[in-house]
C-alpha cells in the first residue's frame, strides 16, 4: 500500500517545500532590513503586471523549460546531468556558426537549421561524459562538472580568438544576418490584434520550448524508448534482466539531455542577443536543477517551475532596479527551492507520510 | 626564463596551491567518510566574506579567521542536516550550498558595506601578512638597506634566491596547509578515528555492527571539512588578497575536488595534484601565451587543463581512481 495519496507527492510536498523557501526568503529580506511584502507586491508588478514584464518572464521561462526538461531526462535514467550550463554553452557556439556562415532566406529555416546545429552542438558536449558514464563507470556528476569549466574555456579562446569580427574589442560574435533573427511575440500577436510589449526579448522560441515539453512527454511515458529509460533509473539490475542495455540507454538519454541544453541557445542566443557573447548562458543551465526538482521530472512540473523561475528572475531584476536588495536575492531564493524540494525533501515528506498514516488508521 | 622567474612562479605556484589544497584536504575528509561534497566551492565563499567582513570591521584578522571557520562550519551543519539525518541527495545538498553561498555573501555584503558586494580593503592588521623566516632577506632588510627587494633578492646567490622567495615570506596560513598534510595522513592512518573514518567510508554497515556511530563519525568528518574550507576561504580574502570581492572563489572549489580525484583520495598525492594545478594558475596568471616548440599554447589550455586531466584520469586510461565505495548513500541504520 501506498503511504500517501499520488497527489500529496505531487502537489502537497513541492507546494510546502515551496513555502518554507519562500518563509526564508522573506526571513532574509527582513534582516538586509526591506519589507518582504513590498518586495513581493514590486515583483509581481514588475514581472506580471505589463506586456513588458510578461515578455520578460515568458524570456526566462523559455531557457529554463529546455534546461529543466534537460535535467528531468537524464533523472528519469537516474542521471544528474549538472552540466546544462557547458552543454547550453557549447550548443549556443553550434548555433552562431550555423546562424554566422549560412545565408538563410527566411527565419523560420535558419531556425529549423539552427536548432538542429544547437542540438547536435550540445548532445555532442553530453555524449563524452555519458561515454565514460556508460564505458568505464566514470561518475556523470563529477565529468560533468569538469565539462562545465572546459566548456567555457573552449567559448572563450572561440569568442577571443576565432569568432569575435577584425577590430572588435569586446569578444563576441558579429550581429546574425537580419534573415536569422527570429520574431519576437510582439510581432507574432500584432496580426491577432493582441498588444506586446515591442522591447520584451519573448519570441517565438518559447512555442517551440513548449512543444519540447509535449514530446518529451510521450517520449517518457508512450514510447519504448521512455519505458526503457525509467526502467533504467528505478533499477539497472532490472533493466537488464528485461533486456535492456544500460549503455545503449544512457548514451541516448545524455544525448537527448544535451541536445535540450543545446536548443536553449534557439531563445538566448538567436532569439534574444542575436550574437554570441561570452556570458550568453547565465547560469540557466543550472537553474534547470531547480526546475525540473521543483517539477518532480514531469514536463508538466517542469512548465510550471519554469514561469515561477522565470518570474522570479524577472521579478529579482526589478527588485534591484528600484529597491537596495540586489538581484542575487534570486540566486538565494534558487538555493532554497533546490535545498528544501531536492535535499531536504525527507524533513518535508516524513512528516507528512506519518500524518496520512494515522489518518488512515483512524478510518480503518 | 631565467631561474630567478622560475623562483618567482613557483613562490605564486605555492600561495594558488594552499587554498586549493586546504579544500582538497576538506574533501579528503569527507568523501573518505562517504559524504560526497560538491559544496567545498561554497563553503570557501562563505568563509571568504566572513572573515574579510569580520577582520574589516574588528581590525583583526584572527576574529576574521574564527568567523570565516564558523561560517563555513555552519555550511557544513547543513550539509550534514540534509545528507545524514535526512538522508537526501548528497550532490544536490552541495549544489544548493554554492548557489546558498554565492547569494548570500553579495546579498549581506551589499547590507553591510554597500560596496557593490564587496567588503572594504583590508590593511596590516586585518591581513595575514609575509612570515620572514629566519636568515631570508625581506621586507625589513629592503628598509634597512633603503633598496627595493627585488633588487635585493637579484644580488642574492641562488639558495638565498630560493630560500626568501619560494620558502619564506609566506603568511602563516600557507605553512598551517603544507602542516595539514601529515597531519591528515597520520589521523587518516595511523589513530582510531581514522581507521573508523575511512570504514565509515567504505562500510558503514560494518562500523554500526561494531557499535560505532556512523551519523557520528559523519558528522565529525564534515565538521573537519568544514574548518579546513574555512581556513582556505579566510587565506583567500585575508592573505592572498585584501578583502572580498563577489565570487573570489572563482571555481577553486572545483579545481580541488578535480585534484581530490586526480590524487584519489590520498593526502600526500593531494598535495602534489594541488601543486600542480596551482602552478597551471601561476602560469596562466603570468603568461598570456606559452611557446612550446613552435606551437603557442593559449592561456585558456592553462585554465581547461585541471578538468581535462581529472576527466582523463576518471575515464581510467591513466590509473583508475576509485573512490571510496559507500560515497553517496546515505547510510539507513536498520529497524
Amino acid at each position: 500500500m501506498e503511504k500517501m495519496p499520488k497527489w500529496a507527492d505531487v502537489v502537497l510536498i513541492p507546494v510546502i517545500s515551496l513555502l518554507l523557501a519562500a518563509i526564508i526568503s522573506a526571513i532574509v529580506i527582513l534582516l538586509i532590513g526591506e519589507s518582504p511584502m513590498e518586495a513581493l507586491d514590486l515583483m509581481v508588478t514588475g514581472a506580471l503586471g505589463s506586456t513588458y514584464g510578461w515578455g520578460y518572464t515568458l524570456y526566462y521561462a523559455t531557457n529554463f523549460l529546455f534546461t529543466g526538461l534537460a535535467v528531468a531526462v537524464a533523472a528519469h535514467a537516474g542521471l544528474f546531468n549538472i552540466g546544462g550550463e557547458g552543454q547550453a554553452m557549447i550548443g549556443g557556439l553550434g548555433l552562431a556558426i550555423v546562424c554566422l556562415y549560412i545565408p538563410f532566406p527566411h527565419w523560420s529555416i535558419a531556425l529549423l537549421v539552427a536548432a538542429v546545429g544547437a542540438g547536435l552542438f550540445g548532445a555532442a558536449w553530453a555524449a563524452i561524459p555519458a561515454y565514460l558514464q556508460a564505458k568505464r563507470g566514470s561518475h556523470i556528476v563529477i565529468t560533468t562538472i569538469m565539462f562545465n569549466f572546459i566548456a567555457a574555456a573552449v567559448l572563450n579562446y572561440m569568442l577571443v580568438s576565432v569568432l569575435k569580427p577584425k577590430g572588435a574589442m569586446d569578444p563576441a560574435t558579429a550581429k546574425f544576418p537580419e534573415t536569422a533573427q527570429l520574431p519576437s511575440l510582439h510581432e507574432i500577436l500584432a496580426p491577432l490584434g493582441i498588444e506586446f510589449s515591442k522591447s520584451a526579448p519573448a519570441n517565438v522560441t518559447l512555442f517551440v520550448g513548449l512543444a519540447a515539453c509535449v514530446v518529451i512527454w510521450g517520449l517518457i511515458w508512450h514510447t519504448p524508448l521512455g519505458h526503457e529509460i525509467r526502467a533504467l533509473g528505478k533499477s539497472e539490475r532490472g533493466a537488464v534482466y528485461a533486456g535492456i542495455s544500460p549503455v545503449r540507454t544512457v548514451m541516448i538519454t545524455m544525448l537527448i539531455s544535451g541536445a535540450l541544453c543545446g536548443l536553449m541557445a534557439t531563445n538566448n542566443v538567436m532569439g534574444e542577443a542575436e550574437r554570441l557573447v561570452l556570458n550568453a548562458t547565465e547560469g540557466a543551465g543550472f537553474i534547470g536543477i531547480a526546475v525540473a526538482l521543483m517539477g518532480r521530472n514531469h514536463p508538466f512540473g517542469v512548465f510550471l517551475a519554469a514561469i515561477l523561475f522565470g518570474f522570479l528572475y524577472q521579478g529579482g531584476a526589478e527588485l534591484a532596479l528600484w529597491t537596495n536588495i540586489p538581484s542575487e536575492l534570486i540566486v538565494v531564493i534558487q538555493a532554497l527551492v533546490i535545498l528544501f524540494t531536492g535535499a531536504l525533501d525527507n524533513m518535508v515528506r516524513i512528516p507528512i507520510e506519518k500524518i496520512f498514516l494515522a489518518f488512515r488508521k483512524e478510518n480503518a | 626564463m631565467d631561474f630567478l622567474t622560475l623562483i618567482q612562479v613557483l613562490d605564486s605556484t605555492v600561495r594558488m596551491a594552499t587554498p586549493l589544497l586546504l579544500a582538497c584536504l576538506a574533501g579528503l575528509f569527507s568523501e573518505r567518510a562517504g559524504i560526497f561534497d560538491i559544496g567545498l566551492e561554497g563553503k570557501m565563499l562563505m568563509a571568504a566574506f566572513f572573515s574579510a567582513a569580520v577582520a574589516a570591521v574588528t581590525g583583526n584578522v584572527w576574529l576574521g579567521l574564527l568567523a570565516g571557520i564558523g561560517s563555513s562550519m555552519l555550511l557544513s551543519g547543513l550539509h550534514g542536516l540534509a545528507s545524514i539525518t535526512f538522508r537526501g541527495n548528497q550532490l544536490i545538498s552541495g549544489v544548493a550550498l554554492n548557489f546558498l553561498a554565492s547569494g548570500l555573501t553579495v546579498l549581506i555584503a551589499e547590507s553591510w558595506f554597500q560596496q557593490g558586494g564587496r567588503t572594504p580593503s583590508l590593511f596590516t592588521k586585518g591581513r595575514f601578512n609575509g612570515i620572514e623566516l629566519p636568515f631570508a632577506i625581506g621586507p625589513s632588510e629592503a628598509e634597512a638597506a633603503d633598496r627595493p627587494l627585488s633588487e635585493l633578492i637579484k644580488e642574492a646567490n641562488v639558495i638565498q634566491q630560493l630560500y626568501s622567495e619560494l620558502i619564506s615570506g609566506h603568511s602563516i596560513l600557507v605553512y598551517v596547509a603544507v602542516l595539514a598534510v601529515p597531519l591528515t595522513w597520520w589521523i587518516l592512518f595511523r589513530t582510531r578515528f581514522g581507521l573508523r573514518l575511512r570504514a565509515v567510508g567504505e562500510n558503514p554497515a560494518a562500523v554500526d555492527t561494531a557499535g560505532v556511530s556512523v551519523r557520528g563519525l559523519r558528522f565529525a568528518a564534515i565538521g573537519i571539512a568544514g574548518v579546513l574550507c574555512g581556513i582556505a576561504g579566510a587565506y583567500l580574502a585575508t592573505g592572498l588578497q585584501a578583502g572580498f570581492v563577489k565570487e573570489m572563489t572563482s571555481g577553486r572549489g572545483y579545481i580541488a575536488l578535480a585534484a581530490l580525484i586526480f590524487a584519489k583520495w590520498r593526502p600526500w598525492h593531494a598535495l602534489g595534484a594541488c601543486l600542480l594545478f596551482g602552478l597551471l594558475q601561476a602560469v596562466a596568471l603570468r603568461f598570456q601565451s606559452i611557446q612550446l616548440g613552435g606551437v603557442s599554447i593559449p592561456v585558456q589550455v592553462m585554465d581547461a587543463l585541471p578538468y581535462i586531466l581529472t576527466v582523463v584520469i576518471l575515464a581510467g586510461f591513466v590509473g583508475k581512481a576509485i573512490p571510496p565505495r559507500a560515497g553517496g548513500q546515505p547510510y539507513v541504520k536498520e529497524r
